[in-house]
């Protein structure tokens, strides 16, 4: 599955913001900065009351709990033109949502019409909104690893990359296996601990060994592991969403820096 | 084989530390995937060919019955027999029976997986008959006394120097008192050894990719022409193979063998693709007097029909595995059964029980890697996840983890006591954070910090922000 190509006029468009549980907790920022990315593309962002989008829950098998957040984020949602997210995962868990409801049901019609206004922010910006470049300046050079439902399940490659060859000042240095899992994983990370760290580590190897000075992608949970192992290892490499760069709103300090 | 799944996180760390397996794994990873990226890119059609398998083996899924019945009466009308296996107890014993009345004393064997799944070799050994391994991956790890790791590369996780001391320490019997280091001669003993054990076996035992119904054949794939010698020089000859390896015509296997070198090794077509079809004719030169074809079920027929029948389309490319950053982490020995990887993760529980093997499914973080490179688009992840749900009904996903997902679950669904807490929890670990804003110990992730920082929040959360922004804008009410 791709992401959809389809250009519908975004501008004017109420466009509701899922900031995700792990943005609205961790780093406000991001969710700052979609929204600006998404006002300077012309749209008109409200942020409805939100919690998670339940796929912890769907993927520890707990449908009942899994379906009952998927209810309830469809209710504060559904009304608006388009849902956009920074991370492909939880964008991606939306579009999961209509196999949670028996097929034809009331509620089934109601997940996949979500599902098919959802997009991952990057990919609203350029595939819907058609925006082409950023008004940014970032003084650094960057590696971009590719989160995994982000890549394989919507299509997000080429979406960053365009808009981070705008950003003035930015060099984009490629990773070797930019596409390799980080070892999150969600709950992977706490029951599979030894196996995360081990992929973690192989991910921080290539990382440093890009030659980057900053480390970019578009999910907080890769995010806040890649960090957490950088730092871990004492590395000065920044980590930071690829957003804040995009909306030129790193001036908090990158994830797990000090003050 | 001993299933040593229940004990997976222990398997998983005994394999992250052993370096020599991960210096294996290493090569895996660079070798794999790029021969499969630089097959794929000269054949500009085989996205559509992956589709084409796809509903090929989904049609022939949908007709199971019609096409073994109609593979049998093939077989049958070229001299051979078929032989159905509910389970592997009745394989056996099948092959046993074979074997004894043909007299048996040692058995040459291709590669088959099916072959390990009904523990062939322990059984035959133990009634007196002597199992050859002559795939040379699969030979090495019969004389380590191992299992295979990789369903294609059975021991890929065994090194030059381990080889070395196998064949110095088994060969001596034959006369070969010097330690051969080279590849080369390595291989130039085993296939000297091998000769004669070819020459001298009573029956030969090998898998089969395919079963074609229109023809009554069974194909086998290989780079070393070991399975033609398996299968040509003895009296009899026995493939065994299950169900669901069946398809209609000579043109489907076609459709699969194209799709199969490419996603396993890279090749546009294996060394030797090799057609049986029935017992030597009169104006044959050479064949076996006897055919026989195992047809093995195991529990493979209850899969029609239910959640996990996408998983009957698997063609045993090992393309998952080759891909899967969890299996380039810990191998496949760790995986504690016959089929690694995802593909084995889904497999295993349906085969030996989901409450034997209730790590395997949840050894995965969904990347989707495999699912993106599976030939035949076996949606794996969602495989993994259908055994997710039915450990959680069934209670045994691990009581602290269910505890918590459940008190979790239930304060998501309350939004304002929610969004409290995750204020308060914001300014918590901010302030546990300090200065540097990374916490280094958490209690209830322990896993996590152990070799991690766990970076600290802002402090304040962004719904708490945003309400303050509206609110100064002048815009309450608009939320
Ligand atoms: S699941 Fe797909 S990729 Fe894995 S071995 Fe089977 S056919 Fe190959």
């Amino acid at each position: 599955m791709t992401e959809s190509t389809k250009r519908a006029p975004a501008a004017g468009r109420r466009v509701a913001l899922l900031a995700t549980c792990l943005v609205d907790l961790f780093r406000p920022t991001v969710a700052f900065a979609a929204v600006k990315l998404l006002e300077d593309a012309g749209c008109h962002v409200e942020v409805p009351v939100q919690t998670c989008c339940g796929q912890p829950a769907f993927n520890s098998g707990d449908r009942a709990d899994a379906r009952a957040l998927a209810e309830q984020l469809i209710a504060a949602f559904e009304g608006c033109d388009y849902v956009v997210g920074p991370s492909g995962s939880c964008i991606g868990m939306l579009r999961h949502y209509p196999e949670l409801f028996e097929a034809g049901s009331a509620w089934q019609v109601r997940a996949a019409a979500l599902a098919d206004k959802s997009y991952e922010l990057l990919a609203f910006l350029v595939d819907v909104c058609g925006v082409e470049q950023v008004d940014a300046h970032y003084a650094g050079c960057v590696t971009y690893h590719d989160s995994c439902s982000g890549l394989r399940e919507l299509g997000v490659k080429a979406q960053p990359r365009k808009l981070l060859a705008s950003v003035s000042g930015l060099q984009l240095k490629e990773m070797e296996e930019a596409e390799i899992c980080c070892g999150f994983g969600g709950t992977f990370c706490i029951k599979y601990p030894e196996i995360s760290n081990r992929m973690v580590s192989d991910k921080c190897a290539s990382i440093v060994a890009s030659g980057a000075d900053t480390l970019l992608a578009g999910d907080l949970g890769c995010l806040l592991n890649i960090a957490g192992k950088l730092k871990r290892e004492g590395s000065t490499i920044r980590v930071r969403h690829v957003a804040e760069v995009l909306a030129g709103v790193a001036d908090e300090p990158a994830i797990g820096d000090g003050e | 084989m001993q299933l040593t799944s229940p004990d997976f996180p222990r398997n998983a760390a005994h394999a992250l530390h052993d370096a020599a397996l991960q210096r294996a794994l290493g090569n895996l990873k660079a070798g794999f995937p790029g021969k499969r990226a630089a097959a794929v890119a000269r054949l500009p059609e085989f996205e559509a060919l992956r589709d084409l398998g796809r509903d090929l083996k989904n049609h022939i899924i949908e007709h199971l019955d019609y096409y073994l019945e109609q593979f049998e009466a093939s077989v049958q009308r070229q001299g051979g027999q078929v032989h159905w296996a509910r389970d592997a107890e009745e394989a056996r014993a099948i092959i046993l029976g074979i074997c004894q009345r043909a007299g048996a004393k040692t058995v040459t064997k291709g590669k088959s997986m099916v072959s390990e799944e009904i523990g062939l070799n322990e059984h035959l050994a133990a009634h007196g008959i002597e199992p050859i391994e002559t795939d040379l991956g699969e030979y090495i790890i019969q004389l380590r006394g191992e299992h295979p790791s990789h369903i294609i590369a059975p021991a890929i996780h065994v090194n030059l120097d381990q080889v070395s001391d196998a064949f110095h320490q088994h060969h001596q019997q034959y006369g070969k008192h010097e330690r051969q280091t080279e590849p080369r001669a390595l291989m130039n003993e085993a296939r000297e050894i091998l000769r004669d054990k070819f020459l001298r076996a009573d029956v030969g035992i090998t898998g089969a990719n395919f079963c074609i119904a229109e023809t009554g054949q069974t194909v086998i794939v290989t780079n070393e022409g070991n399975g033609d010698l398996t299968q040509l020089l003895p009296r009899v000859h026995i493939a065994i193979t299950s169900i669901e390896k069946v398809v209609p015509t000579l043109e489907d296997a076609a459709t699969f063998i194209r799709l199969l070198a490419r996603s396993a090794t890279g090749q546009e077509i294996s060394v030797y693709t090799t057609f049986s079809a029935g017992g030597r004719r009169a104006e044959d030169l050479d064949g076996p007097e006897e055919f026989h074809v195992v047809l093995l079920d195991n529990g493979r027929s209850q899969m029609v029909g239910g959640e996990q029948q996408d998983m009957l389309r698997c063609i045993r490319c090992s393309a998952c595995m080759n891909h899967c950053p969890v299996y380039g982490a810990i191998g496949g020995h760790a995986y504690g059964w016959v089929y690694p990887g995802p593909m084995g993760s889904v497999l295993t529980p349906q085969l030996v029980g989901i409450e034997h093997a209730a790590h395997l499914p949840n050894a995965s973080t969904f990347c989707g890697r495999c699912e993106s490179v599976c030939p035949v688009r076996i949606p794996l992840p969602r495989l993994l996840r259908n055994w997710r749900a039915r450990e959680f009904e069934r209670h045994l996903t691990p009581q602290g983890y269910r505890f918590g997902l459940r008190a979790w679950a239930w304060l998501t669904r309350r939004p304002a006591l929610y969004c409290g807490l995750t204020r308060l929890g914001a300014r918590l670990l901010r302030w546990l954070g300090g200065r540097s804003r990374r916490i280094r110990s958490l209690p209830l992730a322990g896993g996590w910090s152990a070799w991690r920082d766990m970076p600290a929040p802002q402090g304040r959360t962004f719904q708490a922000l945003w309400a303050e922004r509206q609110r100064a804008a002048g815009m309450e009410g608009k939320r």
